[in-house]
């Protein structure tokens, strides 16, 4: 148990999914226009993070001893139907989240920070507490990441940009910046 | 194209589309136990030869091992060991006689998550050898504590009592004294940390010394 | 017409339509395994077997496939075609398998794959759907391969582990860590944004010195 700080920490800031793992980089790059928007993806894929870490340990622990050979497709298929199920929750409760999250929301399933989440966690042998603390922290660290890119696109979208840059490249550069801002919290739990 | 038009005309029933996902599933999971047997074989003997090369790597002298799992309060040979139940391997010499214990360990590192296998010789109380099985340190500099040869070389002979400390390069005089890397100081004393908790943890657990588990021969033996 | 028809589809993923380059699809764990050359290229080859075998297959079975369940139909068949992909590369290259790691089952979330069968493998005859997936994956592979390889050159003084600058040389560790992949996708971006604009305005030129001799 007392290697959770460090777990949450790791996914959080240290290893964070977008910034030094690459993943979910699609809805990064392609929702992170609008602080507002971004913040509720984030919350959004955080929440399907946790449900992910539960259905993950759910399978590793009664299925997937027994079929290790199954273990991505089993992930695929049970990701699937929560977010589909989720997507149906939102739809119906709050259709102005939905209008706004558009494209993206089925757009979760195929997040690769998902599936790296499942993968991951099974990889390093987390038990329950471990698996949902790692959700937590690699869901909030998705979520600063994209709320730190869409705020300095919109400043961005004041200042005179030469076109070229405009868009993508400009994007990359900035998210290259912060990653390189984030690799200052290396070393947090082993400096001691 | 009359195939398309058909499709569209009427939508297919839901027994027809559970049937389809059914087969898919089906061929699917023959395709995959297929490839899964097919390869697990080589797959199997890849991880053992990767185990064994690193027990004899952190362990001189040794040339054959076996796996020990700690349960209920002795180390078992030739026993699987059931999930989170701690193993260690024990390393022997040509006739079978014991030389030492091959600790795995795991901690945080700069970066990530450090595992390490160190080799330890309980009759000398020496830490004879270690290997870093998994890391992503900084390319160039973390990453010495596998690819600096001369810090690899400081744990040949090391005291763990009171306890392993990493010291300034050049100013190791105690026999549990090892040097630093330059630019590399955190994970230096991150790996010399893991193998340091590593043996608090495995104290206790192992026997005394004479009293290892015998070299029990696996049928399949090499 | 045909042989042609077939070159097309080839063609534009490897350049006009690359996947990387141009749509700035299935970076996701791309970017991720470009540290150095040789891991690029394996992912881009299992990559390459991924979309083709998958392509060729939903093409050939368009047929059967009913609309309202052909996503997940898709689904199963690509995590198949990667499920033996990983434990082929387990069996085989054990070492290569080490530093993909988790990346490799990750191929499964690659937008792109998904986005060829249904974009196009499930519309069109196996024959130019290979084709197109050929050339995507050819495409990617070719991204791939010079982010790695770039990365590598600049992070480490070599290529495919062979040293190309003398002991002088001081490594720019930075591209080999994650904000490398960033700034260097970054940069090839802006080069093909540049490598457009200046496209367009030739083409521009031409047009105007067309008119002007009419």
């Amino acid at each position: 148990m007392d290697n959770l700080p460090w777990i949450f920490v790791s996914a959080l800031l240290v290893n964070n999914f977008v910034l030094t793992y690459f993943l979910g980089l699609c809805p990064f790059l392609g929702v992170s226009n609008s602080l507002e928007t971004s913040a509720r993806l984030g919350m959004a894929t955080t929440f399907v993070m946790l449900v992910t870490a539960v259905c993950a340990w759910v399978l590793n622990t009664y299925v997937l001893i027994h079929a290790p050979y199954l273990r991505l497709i089993c992930f695929i298929v049970v990701i699937a139907s929560t977010v589909q199920f989720i997507e149906m929750l939102i739809k119906k409760l709050s259709p102005a989240l939905f209008r706004a999250m558009g494209i993206f929301l089925p757009l979760i399933t195929t997040n690769c920070a998902i599936l790296g989440l499942a993968i991951f966690a099974t990889n390093r042998g987390y038990g329950f507490w471990e698996g949902i603390v790692y959700a937590l922290g690699a869901g909030i660290g998705f979520t600063v990441a994209m709320v730190l890119l869409a705020g300095l696109r919109e400043e961005s979208e004041l200042s005179d940009v030469p076109a070229l840059i405009k868009g993508t490249a400009m994007n990359l550069i900035i998210a290259g910046i912060l990653s390189m801002a984030f690799m200052g919290f290396a070393g947090l739990f082993s400096a001691s | 194209m009359s195939a398309t038009t058909r499709k569209n005309a009427a939508a297919p029933s839901s027994l027809r589309l559970v049937l389809t996902l059914a087969v898919a599933g089906l061929i699917s999971g023959v395709a995959i136990i297929g490839i899964y047997e097919a390869t697990l074989p080589t797959i199997t003997t890849n991880k053992a030869h990767e185990l064994q090369a690193a027990v004899l790597k952190v362990l001189p002298g040794v040339s054959r091992m076996q796996a020990l799992v700690f349960r209920d309060g002795e180390l078992l040979a030739n026993t699987e060991p059931a999930k989170d139940e701690p193993v260690v391997y024990g390393g022997y010499d040509d006739g079978g006689t014991f030389v030492g214990y091959a600790i795995p360990g795991a901690g945080p590192g700069f970066q990530d998550t450090i595992g390490l296998l160190y080799g330890y010789a309980p009759d000398r109380n020496l830490v004879v050898g270690m290997e870093i099985l998994e890391s992503r340190e900084t390319p160039g500099l973390g990453d010495k504590i596998y690819k600096d040869a001369e810090w690899v070389a400081g744990f040949e002979a090391l005291a763990v009592e009171p306890e392993i400390v990493a010291v300034k390069k050049g100013t190791s005089a105690a026999d549990n004294e090892i040097d630093a890397i330059t630019g590399a100081t955190i994970s230096a004393k991150a790996v010399v940390r893991i193998i340091n908790e590593t043996h608090v943890a495995w104290q206790d657990r192992l026997p005394p010394p004479g009293a290892e588990p015998e070299l029990v021969e696996a049928e399949d033996a090499p | 017409m045909k042989r042609n028809e077939a070159y097309n589809e080839f063609v534009k993923g490897i350049w006009r339509d690359n996947p990387v380059f141009v749509q700035v699809l299935g970076m996701c764990p791309m970017l991720a395994v470009t540290n150095s050359a040789i891991n690029a290229i394996a992912m881009g080859m299992a990559t390459f077997f991924v979309l083709v075998g998958s392509s060729f297959l939903v093409s050939s079975l368009r047929q059967w496939i009913p609309k309202q369940v052909r996503i997940s139909c898709f689904i199963i068949i690509i995590a198949t075609f990667v499920t033996v992909a990983d434990y082929t590369l387990l069996a085989l290259v054990p070492a290569v398998h080490k530093e993909l790691g988790a990346f490799i089952p990750l191929i499964v979330a690659n937008c792109m794959i998904l986005g060829r069968q249904e974009a196009f493998a499930s519309r069109y005859p196996a024959k130019l759907a290979v084709m197109d997936a050929i050339g995507m994956a050819g495409g990617f592979m070719l991204a791939l391969f010079s982010l790695g390889a770039i990365r590598e050159i600049l992070g480490d003084g070599a290529l495919f582990g062979v040293r190309l600058f003398g002991a002088d040389f001081e490594p720019w560790v930075i591209m080999i860590l994650p904000p490398g992949g960033f700034l260097t996708l970054g940069v090839i971006l802006l080069f093909f944004n540049w490598f457009r604009q200046k496209k367009d305005e030739f083409l521009d030129d031409v047009a105007e010195a067309q008119r002007g001799s009419d």
